[in-house]
């Protein structure tokens, strides 16, 4: 039921127009309705494709920018981790490997220290710390013997847990270094610590090895968010690191926020299990994201070009299309008009040739009657008061006369009406023709000559007809001429069975396009008050009289009509 | 000169009397019908030189009129006469053989010419 009511809503809305008689406001309501609906089954798919492609070129997208991030994490973390298990595992082993008594001597120090630098590298010192903290033995550029660590809070964590990793702190001379430490239990719980203090050096190599572009940046932090290598944007080793980062998981992640400048960075974070570092990676959003931006904007463009591209068609399309409705709907109301008119013409014909008859026969009579008195007068010797009644006959017989040209006008109107063959005289139609349009020559100054052939022979034709003709044709030559303007008419015998008459201008000519078209029917280059339908009127009459028609125009220069007539009518037989 | 003998034939007696009348004024043997009928008995009777008959008349129409004559008189000139000018009944009559047609109201002298010349070509 709903849906039914809304369609009939919509369709009612949209697909109907007013029906005639609303004038101009109908071609608006129809060219708003048109374009109305054509969008709406154009834009809405399109926008809505867009928009889902939008959305999942997004979210693919993302994915498959976002996963080498996470690879890249891991796998510097990996070989952050496999540095340092490295180191403490070589610790390690030392400090199992001999005993404190060889490793007081500092003769074996000095030699396990040089192959540990020249075999694994990283290594700046070695030193061996008794149970009590005191350095007993050292092998390095330092003179550290005898120091006590045993105050230190990592003498005390690597005694509880075996083993130690520090944070990076500033050694002696101001480079970055990390210690590691590893414990050797003796029997009774006492335990000495093999100390070894390594260069943070390698740490950069490995952030270097990340190959990252210049507007990227990687770094390590502790847990306290101090930089354990130095960054690139965001600070010296040592110092605070500006913005936090999530800490406590054990894992990667990517997380996107703006930095303290104000940009949109994409943060991929990696937590150590030990130390407690993290390894952090800062891209910024627009280079990860930049062939998703491109492919937006690409996208935008061409979403936006298309819906242009469809609007400037549709409301083309729809003018050409409302146009066209309109110009028939003139031309059809022309046409209706024009019928109306020849049919009120022609029922006045008929009516004018009836009166014209039944007038005729009693004018015929008063006509004899007068006659009759007018003889009896003249007949008789000596008539009382002839020459009065002479004069009186005459005058009546002048008046008959006066209304037998009235009849016979009407009767020549009637007969234009209806194609009747009479045998006729070319030169004087032309000239009656003219007649019509004598005062506008007059007026106009308009210079008509006549080239008539002078033993033109009669021909059988329509008079009513051929004046319709020939006046449509003057009538275009008289538009055509500017005031002052020459018109030649012209007669000749073209062969044995034709006569031909040229109506010659020197007005302002027509291109040929036109030409090709002035015989259409609806074609009119008088706009607004032509009908386009003289000339094919006039077509049609001289092609049903058994003639024909030729057109000769120049652009500036004039045009000349040329009209061929059989001299015996086709149609005589009627 | 032989006496001119004609025969006027129109439904509009009135007409027809006066015309008559004032042919034979002139010196014109003129007699007059006013229907188709009465023409052609009259034809029979006595056989003018020329016949002057009207197209539109009730009864037989001067066409019929026209054929007839033409059918069993067919010496007789036949003019004829309509009220129309040059009409299609004009161009038929003289496809049908009348010698002219004339329109009304006539020109007296005119018709006598037309008459003569009739008489003449026959």
């Amino acid at each position: 039921m709903n849906i039914s009511k809304w369609w009939e809503y919509i369709t009612g809305g949209f697909l109907s127009f007013p029906d005639e008689g609303a004038s101009p406001e109908r071609y608006k309501i129809l060219r708003r309705n048109i374009v109305t609906l054509m969008l709406i089954v154009t834009v809405v798919p399109i926008s809505l494709m867009a928009f889902i492609n939008h959305h999942q070129y997004q979210t693919s997208l993302k994915s498959e920018i976002i996963n080498p991030l996470y690879v890249l994490a891991n796998k510097t973390k990996h070989s952050f981790e496999l540095f340092l298990e490295e180191r403490l595992s070589t610790v390690r082993f030392i400090a199992s490997a001999y005993s404190f008594k060889d490793l007081s001597d500092e003769k074996t120090m000095n030699r396990i220290f040089r192959i540990l630098r020249k075999e694994v590298g990283g290594f700046v010192d070695l030193g061996l710390i008794d149970s009590r903290g005191i350095q007993v033995s050292y092998a390095g550029p330092y003179a550290l013997l005898g120091k006590d660590y045993s105050k230190q809070s990592w003498f005390q964590e690597a005694a509880v847990s075996g083993a130690y990793i520090s944070d990076v702190f500033m050694g002696y001379r101001q480079f970055p270094h990390i210690a590691i430490a590893a414990q050797h239990l003796e029997g009774e719980g006492n335990g000495w610590i093999l100390r070894s203090t390594i260069d943070t050096k390698k740490f950069d190599n490995l952030i270097a090895a990340m190959g990252l572009d210049p507007h990227s940046d990687a770094f390590l932090v502790n847990n306290k968010g101090i930089f354990q290598t130095n960054s690139k944007f965001y600070g010296k080793v040592l110092e605070p690191c500006p913005f936090s980062v999530p800490q406590g998981t054990y894992g990667t992640y990517v997380i996107e926020r703006k930095d303290h400048n104000g940009r949109e960075i994409l943060i991929t974070y990696s937590h150590f299990l030990q130390p407690d570092y993290t390894l952090v990676m800062v891209r910024p959003r627009s280079a990860v994201l930049k062939t998703w931006f491109t492919l937006k904007s690409e996208l935008f463009f061409i979403y936006i070009v298309s819906i242009a591209l469809i609007i400037l068609i549709v409301f083309k399309l729809t003018n050409i299309q409302v146009n066209r409705i309109k110009e028939a709907d003139e031309k059809r109301e022309l046409t209706f008009r024009e019928l109306e008119h020849t049919q009120k013409i022609s029922s006045i014909g008929r009516l004018a040739a009836g009166v014209a008859h039944e007038i005729n026969n009693p004018l015929a009579i008063i006509n004899e009657k007068a006659g009759l008195m007018k003889d009896l007068v003249e007949y008789t010797p000596d008539f009382q008061k002839r020459s009065k009644f002479l004069e009186l006959t005459d005058s009546i017989i002048k008046t008959v006369e006066r209304c037998r040209a009235i009849t016979h006008r009407l009767l020549g109107f009637a007969r234009r009406m209806e194609v009747e063959i009479e045998l006729l005289d070319l030169n004087e139609l032309l000239k009656d023709v003219y007649g019509f349009l004598e005062k506008e020559s007059i007026f106009r100054d308009i210079n008509v000559q006549f080239q008539f052939a002078d033993a033109l022979p009669r021909i059988s034709s329509d008079r009513g007809q051929l004046q319709q003709v020939f006046l449509n044709i003057l009538t275009n030559a008289f538009a055509a001429v500017e005031d002052g303007g020459s018109i030649t008419i012209t007669s000749w015998e073209e062969d044995l069975d034709n006569v031909a008459t040229s109506v010659m201008d020197n007005g302002c000519g027509m291109s040929e396009e036109t030409v090709k078209h002035i015989f259409e029917p609806f074609f009119t280059t008088k706009k607004g008050y032509g009908t386009g339908l003289g000339l094919p009127i006039t077509y049609g009459i001289v092609k049903k009289l058994g003639g024909d028609i030729k057109v000769k125009s120049k652009q500036g220069e004039g045009t000349t009509f040329t009209v061929y007539l059989p001299k015996k009518s086709i149609r005589v037989s009627e | 000169m032989n006496t001119l003998k004609v025969l006027l034939v129109d439904d509009e007696e009135d007409f027809v009397t006066t015309l008559s009348e004032r042919l034979q004024l002139r010196g014109i043997q003129a007699q007059s019908a006013t229907d188709g009928e009465s023409a052609l008995r009259m034809i029979e009777d006595s056989p003018p030189q020329v016949a002057v008959v009207d197209v539109m008349m009730p009864g037989i129409s001067g066409i019929e009129v026209l054929k007839r004559i033409k059918d069993q008189n067919p010496q007789i000139p036949v003019i004829l006469l309509t009220g129309h000018g040059s009409t299609k009944e004009g161009i038929k009559g003289m496809q049908l053989g009348a010698f002219d047609y004339l329109m009304k109201p006539l020109n007296i002298d005119e018709l006598i010419k037309k008459m003569e010349e009739a008489v003449k070509v026959s």
